[in-house]
């Protein structure tokens, strides 16, 4: 019950923000930050829960920003010779849903191969699936305009109401971002959580007491990808362009590092992540430091976080929270 | 009819290379069982030993490449002893985790060193094709196939003829009895990596000098060796040789009849399609699970 009230405050002292800060490129800042903690609070469901380590989670979130641009954009193209497949540009709020759905079959279909390859196999799969998407983002011209991008991509309106300032933007993430975090508590918390957490600590000894593994991992995976495609939705129709470089492992690294920073497997990890790895390039940009210096710094930290802090900063605050309470 | 006979021999050219990089790939997760990402940095890293030696300090190419090899060897080890040695007991996700960093910081660490601009690397061959009845290739792609068949054999005779490759093999095997018949596992894994590492960069620094040195070359590479690794089945070496010449195969012809845009592609599709159809690669006896 603590926990929920403070819960609430944290969040309305969030959605305060934009009232009393004026900078509107720090508010840019944040937003894209609170898009960054959706796409890996879906990777902490694949990752810390499931246990399939998802090194092509980006696919995702840029299926997801593709569908939803060229469904709102509208989109003709010639499937086969002599086949034209033509869609007429469709409302923003529909288009959103069709990025959603987009994503989350993608996630089915990786979660089916899930279950025949696992560990670094799975990683290998996942990684090169997202290749393949930018491969194909990239020279499938005719539907996605390549390396010249989607543009005008238009902003989500509902009932006349269009979201194009960065407040209105800003709440809109921020609301998305907590309808995320209670669906995940909720899945977290319920049978087929646990069941997750099985499989992910023993597959064996969970499939000996009943668990059903491809059901639990496409589950896990297909919420997972809904969910990475609404955050790259969001980004699709903030942003309003699209271009093959949303499909780059980086930022499938950027959500991994947040994830694993923050304590994979915690509902709070990734959002302490999130915040430390969404704001510090601004922190590191403000020493005016060059960006390959910026990713040399993520690498190493990467790499130092794994060493020291190997369950990540939020289990590492419970120990020592229960530490003190011990004594 | 001819052009056919001129993909496969541009296939049989480039398929040198990438066995070269799939077995240096596929030895480090076989005896180690580390997904290696620094793969492709070691790639690069040859190459622009190469771009600096040749073009910057006037060393001559053959010596530049010896060179550029040695010093491959060199860096895998320091990783190796630096990065992994005290992950030896961790499980498979974490040393994933860790030689991503350290693909982020060297890649980075390139580019910071090199500039992003592509770099051309001269050679010492002839600019007139080798011209073979019908088909033609380039001087600098014939040496390039025969040194990577030198390397190739060399690797062969290096596990299968001394008694590194001896520790090697029962590393592999079993791990445990391994260290209780008085191997050292932790050199073992140190030559292993610095082996796997000077392959990459012998393939880096070979092909080099026929494309360009990017920083981000490293990427195409280490998918391609994941591709070939893949398809040869993990920890197989004689899986990764063919596999490296199948990949190119597959690349040529697909560059040829479909679309060059989807060269580079070619890779992941037949990695999804095998690990789809084929999980255990087309050579390989074990599980793919765990």
């Amino acid at each position: 019950m603590r926990a929920t009230i403070v819960a609430a405050a944290g969040v309305l002292a969030l959605a305060s923000i934009p009232l009393w800060m004026g900078d509107p490129y720090l508010l840019h800042v944040l937003i894209m930050a609170g898009i960054f903690i959706i796409a890996a609070m879906s990777l902490n469901l694949l990752l810390g829960y499931a246990g399939q380590l998802s090194l092509g989670h980006v696919a995702f979130f840029g299926v997801g920003a593709y569908a939803s641009a060229l469904f709102s954009l509208g989109f003709r193209v010639q499937v086969f010779p002599g086949v034209v497949l033509a869609v007429e540009a469709k409302p923003v709020w529909l288009a959103m849903l069709a990025g959603m759905l987009a994503a989350g079959l993608c996630g089915w279909f990786i979660g089916r191969i899930a279950f025949k390859v696992r560990g670094a196999y799975f990683v290998i799969v996942s990684i090169s699936f997202a290749e393949v998407a930018r491969l194909v983002a990239l020279n499938w011209v005719e539907l996605t305009q390549g390396p010249m991008a989607l543009n005008n991509i238009p902003a989500l309106s509902i009932a006349g109401f269009a979201f194009l300032k960065k407040p209105s933007v800003y709440w809109l993430v921020l609301g998305c971002s907590v309808a995320c975090f209670i669906l995940i508590a909720r899945i977290v918390h319920s049978r087929a959580g646990r069941a997750m957490v099985a499989l992910a600590e023993n597959e064996p000894l969970a499939t000996s007491v009943g668990i059903d593994v491809t059901r639990y991992l496409v589950l896990a995976t297909v919420v997972s990808a809904t969910m990475a495609g609404a955050a790259g939705v969001l980004y699709a129709h903030y942003v309003r362009i699209v271009d093959p470089d949303v499909f780059l492992f980086i930022y499938t690294v950027t959500m991994s590092i947040m994830v694993i920073t923050g304590g994979k497997g915690t509902l709070a990890g990734p959002i302490v992540g999130g915040v430390i790895f969404g704001l510090m390039p601004e922190g590191l940009r403000a020493l005016a430091i060059r960006p390959e210096t910026q990713w040399i710094v993520y690498g190493v930290l990467m790499v130092l976080v794994v060493y020291f802090l190997p369950q990540g900063i939020v289990p590492a605050l419970k120990g020592l929270r229960l530490r003190r309470s011990a004594t | 009819m001819e052009q056919l006979l001129q993909h496969g021999l541009n296939a049989l050219m480039l398929g040198g290379t990438y066995a070269l990089l799939g077995i240096g790939l596929t030895l480090i997760f076989g005896i180690m069982r580390v997904v290696n990402f620094t793969h492709g940095e070691l790639y690069a890293f040859g190459a622009y030993m190469m771009y600096g030696l040749v073009m910057k300090a006037g060393v001559n190419f053959f010596a530049a490449l010896g060179l550029a090899i040695v010093l491959g060897v060199l860096l895998g080890a320091l990783l190796e002893l630096v990065l992994l040695s005290r992950l030896r007991a961790a499980d498979i996700d974490t040393t994933m985790l860790v030689m991503i960093g350290a693909w982020i910081a060297l890649q980075n660490a390139e580019q910071l060193a090199w500039t992003g601009v592509a770099v051309s690397i001269n050679n010492p061959f002839p600019a007139a094709p080798l011209v073979l009845g019908p088909v033609s290739v380039a001087w600098n792609r014939v040496f390039v196939f025969g040194m990577a068949l030198l390397l190739i054999v060399a690797t062969y005779k290096v596990i299968n003829g001394t008694k590194l490759g001896r520790a090697m093999r029962a590393t592999f095997q079993d791990r445990d009895t391994a260290a209780l018949m008085g191997v050292q596992i932790g050199a073992v894994h140190t030559a292993t990596f610095a082996l796997g590492s000077g392959l990459a960069a012998a393939a880096g620094a070979l092909l080099g000098p026929v494309f360009v040195a990017y920083p981000s070359m490293g990427d195409l590479a280490a998918a391609k060796a994941f591709a070939v690794v893949i398809l040869g089945g993990l920890g197989s070496i004689p899986g990764a040789t063919l596999g490296g010449f199948i990949l190119a195969l597959v690349e040529e012809l697909g560059a040829g009849y479909i679309s060059s845009g989807y060269r580079d592609a070619m890779g992941f599709l037949l990695i999804i399609v095998i690990l789809l159809f084929r999980p255990t690669g087309l050579f390989a006896r074990k599980e793919r699970i765990g």
